[in-house]
C-alpha cells in the first residue's frame, strides 16, 4: 500500500487561518482509523509547529506523508533561519514580538512541545535562507 | 430494530427539499435524496439544529404525548430548570410545579436538584483532584455525542456522572418507591425537555444500561396546555426546593460558575463547541479546570423545543435565580447508585472510512480524486452540504457525479455542441444533394 501524501501552503498574512493545516490532517487521521493518542500527538505539534511558521517565518509549505507505520510531516520555510538551534529548543525561549505574545502566543514551547510528542524531530537550517522541520511519528 | 434511535423524523408533505438542513446540520448528517431530505443515522447528534432552522417546519422531535402519564399507576413530572424561564410573570417556581399537579402528575422533582448534587460532586472532585483536568461537562448529550465519534482522546476528560435528568429520575423514583410501596414499573418518570438530545438519551442511554426516564414530553406541547392554569393558582403547594445553583444550569455558564472551579470556560452553540474540542485536542487550553460546553445557543434555554426567545428566556432565569426561597427540604443526598455513571462512554468511530486501514486510504484518494473534478462551489443543489460530502458519498456507493449541477450542465452543452455540428453536417449533405438533382 503506497503512502497518502498531501501538501498544504501556509498563509502568514491570516493569523486566523493559523491552525487550518494541522486541523485538516487531524480530520483525515481520523476517517483512517488511527489510534487517538497518535492523532493527539500529531495534532499537537503540527499546530505548535504550523504556527512557528506564521510567527517567525511569514509562511511557507506544509508535506504531510501517512502510511500505516509512520506519519511524517515536513515543514519547508524560506524565513529568518533559526541562529542558535538549541536555545530555541529551551522551554519559554521565544524571539516572538509583543504583537505575537499579545494573541497568547509565543511562550517560548514550541519546539519543546513538538519535541515532546513527535518520535523524531530534526531541523535543519541556514540563518537567511530558511528552516526544514521534520517530524515524524510511530505508530507502533 | 436499528442500532440507532433518533429523536428528529420528518413531515414528507412539508419538506422541499429546499437544503437549508443539509448546509446548517454540524455533523453533515443529511442529504437531500429523491426530494426529501433523509437522516443519516450514525452521524446524526439529535441536536435540534434542523428543526430549529427549517423554513417550513418539516422538520419535528419524536417525544411522547402527555397522554403517557395514563400508563403509570404513579407519575412524577421532571421539568428541566429552562422550564422556569418559558413563562412571563411567574412570580413563584411552585405556582408552575403546582400546576403540573393539576393537569394529571402525582409527584414533582426539580431536575435543578439533579443538577445540583453533580454540582456538588463535581465541586468535590476538583478540590481533591480526583479528575483529569480540564474536566468536561457530560450535560448536553449532543455534545457527549460529538466527542464520543471525534474526539476520543477527551472521553477521559468527561465527568462520570449522570446527567441530571439521569438523577433526578432515579432520585425520585427512588423516594416514590419508598413513599408509595409501588415496584420502579409502575411508577412513571416523565421528563420535561427543552430539547430533543435529551429524549434521544432516554431511549439509547449514554453511559449507563437503562434510563430511569420514562417518557419525555417537550416543553413546547406543554407550554399551552399550563399557561392558561398559572393564573388560577392562587395557593400553591411548597413544592421546589432546589436552590439558584440547580436553577442556573439552563443558561450557558451556569455549571461551569457552580463548579467552583478557580478557571472554567462555557462555550455554546455546535459549531463554538466544535471548535473548544479542537483546541482542547490540540493542548491549547491550559489554564481552565472546568469546560461546560452547550450543543445550544444561550444553553437549555436555546433548545429546539422551547417557546421562548432565548435572551428573554435568560433574563427571566436570572430573575428566578435572583428571588428564590427554597421552600421544601429533601430527606438525605443521592447516593453513588444515583449519581454515577454505569460505565464509562467509550470510542465509537462512526468518521472512519473503512474498518481496515489500507482500504480505507485506498477510499482516501479516491475521494481526493474525485473532489478534483467537482464545481469546488459547495452549491448543495446535489442534496450533499459541500463537495467533498458529494465525493464521499460518491465513493461511498450513495451518490453519482451526475447530481453535480454544474458537472451536468458542461455534459449538456457538449451534447448540445455536438447536435448542433451534427445538424450543420446534415445541412451540407441536403444542399450538396440539391444541387446535383
Amino acid at each position: 500500500m503506497s503512502a497518502l501524501v498531501q501538501t498544504y501552503t501556509v498563509d502568514a498574512s491570516d493569523f486566523s487561518g493559523a491552525g487550518e493545516a494541522s486541523g485538516n490532517v487531524k480530520k483525515t487521521l481520523k476517517t483512517l482509523g488511527f489510534a487517538p493518542d497518535v492523532i493527539r500527538r500529531v495534532s499537537i505539534a503540527m499546530y505548535e509547529a504550523e504556527i512557528n511558521m506564521v510567527i517567525h517565518a511569514n509562511g511557507g509549505t506544509i508535506t504531510v506523508t501517512i502510511s500505516p507505520e509512520e506519519i511524517c510531516a515536513v515543514f519547508d520555510d524560506v524565513g529568518p533561519g533559526i541562529p542558535d538551534v538549541d536555545q530555541a529548543m529551551q522551554e519559554g525561549w521565544s524571539t516572538a514580538t509583543e504583537e505575537v505574545r499579545g494573541l497568547g502566543f509565543g511562550a517560548g514551547m514550541g519546539l519543546p512541545n513538538i519535541k515532546k510528542y513527535a518520535d523524531v524531530l530534526d531541523i535543519k537550517t541556514t540563518v537567511g535562507v530558511g528552516t526544514t522541520l521534520t517530524l515524524k511519528f510511530f505508530t507502533r | 430494530m436499528s442500532k440507532f434511535t433518533h429523536s428528529v423524523k420528518l413531515d414528507k408533505d412539508k419538506c422541499c427539499g429546499c437544503t437549508t438542513c443539509v448546509k446548517r446540520c454540524p455533523t453533515e448528517a443529511i442529504r437531500v435524496r429523491g426530494g426529501k431530505a433523509i437522516i443519516i443515522s450514525e452521524r446524526c447528534i439529535d441536536c435540534g439544529e434542523c428543526i430549529r432552522v427549517c423554513p417550513h417546519h418539516a422538520k419535528k422531535a419524536v417525544v411522547d404525548s402527555l397522554d403517557i402519564i395514563h400508563k403509570y399507576e404513579y407519575t412524577i413530572a421532571l421539568p428541566a430548570p429552562s422550564f422556569y424561564a418559558q413563562f412571563s410573570g411567574l412570580r413563584d417556581r411552585n405556582v408552575l410545579l403546582t400546576a403540573l399537579k393539576k393537569i394529571g402528575f402525582d409527584e414533582v422533582f426539580e431536575v435543578s436538584a439533579g443538577a445540583e448534587a453533580v454540582s456538588r460532586a463535581t465541586m468535590m472532585d476538583l478540590n481533591y483532584e480526583r479528575v483529569e483536568l480540564p474536566v468536561i461537562s457530560c450535560a448536553c448529550p449532543a455534545v457527549v455525542r460529538i466527542i464520543r465519534t471525534r474526539f476520543p482522546s477527551l472521553l477521559p476528560h468527561l465527568l462520570q456522572y449522570r446527567t441530571p435528568m439521569d438523577v433526578s429520575a432515579r432520585w425520585a423514583k427512588k423516594i416514590a418507591m419508598e413513599k408509595t410501596g409501588l415496584p420502579k414499573e409502575k411508577i412513571g418518570c416523565i421528563f420535561i425537555s427543552p430539547c430533543p438530545a435529551k429524549s434521544t438519551s432516554t431511549k439509547m442511554p449514554l453511559g449507563e444500561y437503562e434510563s430511569y426516564v420514562d417518557g419525555v414530553v417537550s416543553m413546547s406541547e406543554l407550554y399551552p396546555v399550563l399557561q392558561p392554569k398559572l393564573k388560577d393558582i392562587t395557593d400553591p403547594e411548597f413544592l421546589a426546593f432546589s436552590s439558584a445553583t440547580g436553577v442556573s444550569w439552563a443558561k450557558s455558564g451556569g455549571e461551569a460558575l457552580a463548579s467552583q472551579a478557580l478557571c472554567n470556560l462555557a462555550a455554546d452553540g455546535i459549531e463554538n463547541v466544535i471548535s473548544v474540542l479542537e483546541a482542547l485536542e490540540d493542548d491549547r487550553i491550559h489554564q481552565a479546570q472546568f469546560i461546560e460546553l452547550n450543543g445550544c445557543i444561550g444553553g437549555c434555554v436555546g433548545g429546539a423545543l422551547t417557546v421562548e426567545n432565548t435572551y428573554i428566556a435568560k433574563s427571566r432565569l436570572v430573575h428566578i435565580m435572583n428571588t428564590i426561597t427554597p421552600t421544601r427540604k429533601l430527606e438525605g443526598t443521592p447516593d453513588d447508585e444515583i449519581m454515577k455513571e454505569d460505565f464509562p462512554i467509550t470510542y465509537e468511530p462512526y468518521m472512519l472510512l473503512d474498518s481496515d486501514m489500507g482500504r480505507a486510504m485506498e477510499k482516501l484518494a479516491r475521494i481526493e480524486e474525485q473532489v478534483k473534478r467537482l464545481s469546488g462551489k459547495d452549491c448543495g443543489a446535489c442534496g450533499a452540504p459541500t463537495c467533498r460530502a458529494l465525493a464521499e458519498d460518491i465513493i461511498n456507493g450513495y451518490g453519482k457525479e451526475e447530481q453535480c449541477v454544474f458537472l451536468l450542465r458542461e455534459k449538456l452543452e457538449k451534447l448540445l455542441e455536438e447536435k448542433e455540428e451534427q445538424n450543420k453536417e446534415e445541412g451540407k449533405e441536403s444542399e450538396g444533394k440539391g444541387t446535383e438533382g
